[in-house]
């Protein structure tokens, strides 16, 4: 519905406009489409239209065994596809009652916080990018390859690595890991500093973020906002320390809260975040316990009758995995709970009132993956 | 007068940031010699290295006489997720026990639909297949992407 008003005092004539954003478009990430309702430069109203890259990925599981599913959830957040895999397989070990080997649980710790900072690195180079600062996007791109090459050397691709599968991982850790992570830390730890002094100092970007895109707690919690978007609103919620799993219950790391709720202050908690990332590892890499890298299992797995849900904190919330399983040695259902759906709910509500300028800012920082998104 | 104060006093400290930046920037213009990262592909293709484990695409071993391993068990069809692998075979009759037995006729890999996902290497009981470092796999047309993995003229290694 379109309004038109006239302007008493010059005769004008304005209406309300709607234009399209996306689905290619350089700022969406992906293949997102928006449709804005504007007045004039103004937001009024925000409508993700989705489906440009529906798989039937929950479908899919249907007819794949539990070992099979694993690789699918990689292409979901394929930035935390780490994560992803990690999840269903805990919810397979919780539903047969495995009990994986602690290495398997300390490696499995450290790649995700490993595949945290990947996703972390690749979004702060591309918020620089969309608010019109290139240099990060190739400073991010530089360090991100140094975890990539890890990734390569130990689980034999660079992203959608499907190193986990239930009962434990697919091989053990190559012998350079440990060094090569070390080494890593020490070049991050000298590169964070300066992504800072970079970016989150710059008068520009600060003035570009600060007061953009205000979330409150009730709406982010009305809207179910989870991970670093949520924190940034002052909501703990962080998976890794409300519920921990694997070995998140044997180390120490702060949880990043921040009370603003802006743009600036979602941006400031995932910044945060990679130090708290640095220091898992940290505390972990040397303390590789000795023993195997997997449980052996059955070749088919089946779940007894019932319902399982197994949740983790992915880089951008709270991903979670729910089985429906009727004996078989495929699910009856199996649902992905993906953070970025939930977080995209709430860009209507925080985005109104502001310029369209703005909301590729404000998308930023809510830090989307489309694939998650649209499964 | 405070204002004022705050507004100038907002300009010089913005300005600071800004040069801040700058002085990142230029410190990995002027070392960029010491950092550089950028390979030089594809002209740098002979001394390309690749970690061991690096998956690329699925291949099937053969020794010098042109033997493999693959028994034709059919146990990576099943493992793969996505139907990437077909198992062609015949029955023999083995002279000696007079048992009917499966002998490999070809190994078809649709490179197209694979996801390397490494589940038929992992399943594969004699270690037949395995992936290799293949990664330049542009083709012009799509039938191209299916291929027998065993070779023509190919036999099962006796063990
Ligand atoms: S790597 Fe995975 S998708 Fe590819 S052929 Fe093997 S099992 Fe199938
Ligand atoms: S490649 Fe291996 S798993 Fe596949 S049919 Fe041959 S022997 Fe069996």
């Amino acid at each position: 519905m379109t309004t038109t008003e006239i302007d008493n005092k010059t005769g004008l004539v304005t209406q309300e406009y709607k234009i399209n954003m996306g689905p290619q478009h350089p700022a969406a990430h992906g293949v997102l489409r928006l449709v804005l309702t504007l007045d004039g430069e103004i937001i009024e109203k925000v409508d993700p239209d989705l489906g440009y890259i529906h798989r039937g990925i929950e479908k899919m599981t249907e007819r794949d065994t539990y070992k099979q599913i694993v690789h699918l959830t990689d292409r979901l957040d394929y930035l935390s596809s780490h994560i992803n895999n990690e999840a269903v397989c805990l919810a397979v070990e919780n539903a047969l009652e495995i009990e994986v080997p602690d290495r398997v649980k300390v490696i499995r710790t450290i790649i995700a916080e490993l595949t945290r900072l990947a996703s972390h690195q690749l979004w702060w180079g591309v918020m620089g990018m969309d608010i019109g600062a290139l240099t990060t996007f190739m400073y991010a791109f530089r360090d991100r390859e140094l975890i990539n090459d890890i990734m390569e050397e130990t689980c034999g691709t660079r992203l959608t690595m499907n190193y986990n599968k239930p009962g434990g991982l697919m091989f053990d850790i190559h012998p350079n890991f440990q060094k090569r992570v070390k080494e890593f830390i020490k070049h991050f730890k000298v590169s964070l500093p300066e992504y800072n002094t970079l970016l989150s100092g710059n008068v520009i970007f600060k003035k570009r973020l600060q007061g953009i895109g205000y979330m409150s707690k009730e709406d982010a919690i009305a809207y179910g906002v989870s991970g670093p978007s949520a924190r940034g609103s002052n909501i703990s919620c962080d998976v890794r320390k409300i519920h921990p799993y694997s070995a998140y219950d044997r180390v120490d790391f702060n949880e990043i809260l921040m009370e603003g709720g802006d743009s600036y202050d979602r941006y400031m908690v995932r910044m945060k975040e990679m130090e708290e990332s640095m220091k898992i590892i940290e505390q972990l890499v040397d303390n590789i316990p000795e023993g195997d890298f997997e449980t052996k299992t059955a070749a088919v797995l089946k779940l007894p009758k019932g319902e399982y849900y197994q949740k983790v904190e992915s880089a951008r919330g709270e991903f979670g995995v729910f089985i429906v399983s009727d004996g078989k040695k495929s699910p009856y259902r199996m649902k992905f709970r993906s953070p970025g759906f939930a977080n995209l709910s709430i860009l209507d509500k925080i985005s109104r009132g502001h310029k369209i300028a703005d909301l590729v800012a404000i998308m930023s920082s809510l830090d989307f993956v489309i694939p998650d998104i649209d499964r | 007068m405070n204002a004022v104060i705050n507004y100038f006093s907002e300009i010089i400290g913005g300005f600071k940031t800004l040069l801040q930046g700058m002085g990142i920037t230029g410190k990995h213009f002027f070392r960029a010699h010491k950092e550089i990262i950028t390979q030089q592909y594809p002209d740098n293709r002979d001394t390309l290295t690749f970690e061991d484990r690096y998956r690329a695409q699925v291949y099937m071993e053969h020794d010098e006489n042109n033997e493999h391993r693959c028994d034709a068990c059919q146990t990576c069809e099943i493992a793969c997720p996505n139907g990437s692998i077909e198992i062609i075979f015949d029955r023999v009759v083995d002279p000696e026990t007079g048992k009917k037995k499966k002998v490999l006729d070809k190994h078809i890999y649709h490179l197209g639909m694979c996801t390397l996902c490494n589940l038929c290497v992992l399943a594969c009981p004699t270690e037949a297949i395995k992936m290799s470092h293949e990664f330049e796999t542009a083709v012009y047309d799509r039938s191209e992407l299916t291929k027998a993995l065993n070779k023509p003229g190919s036999k099962l290694k006796e063990s």
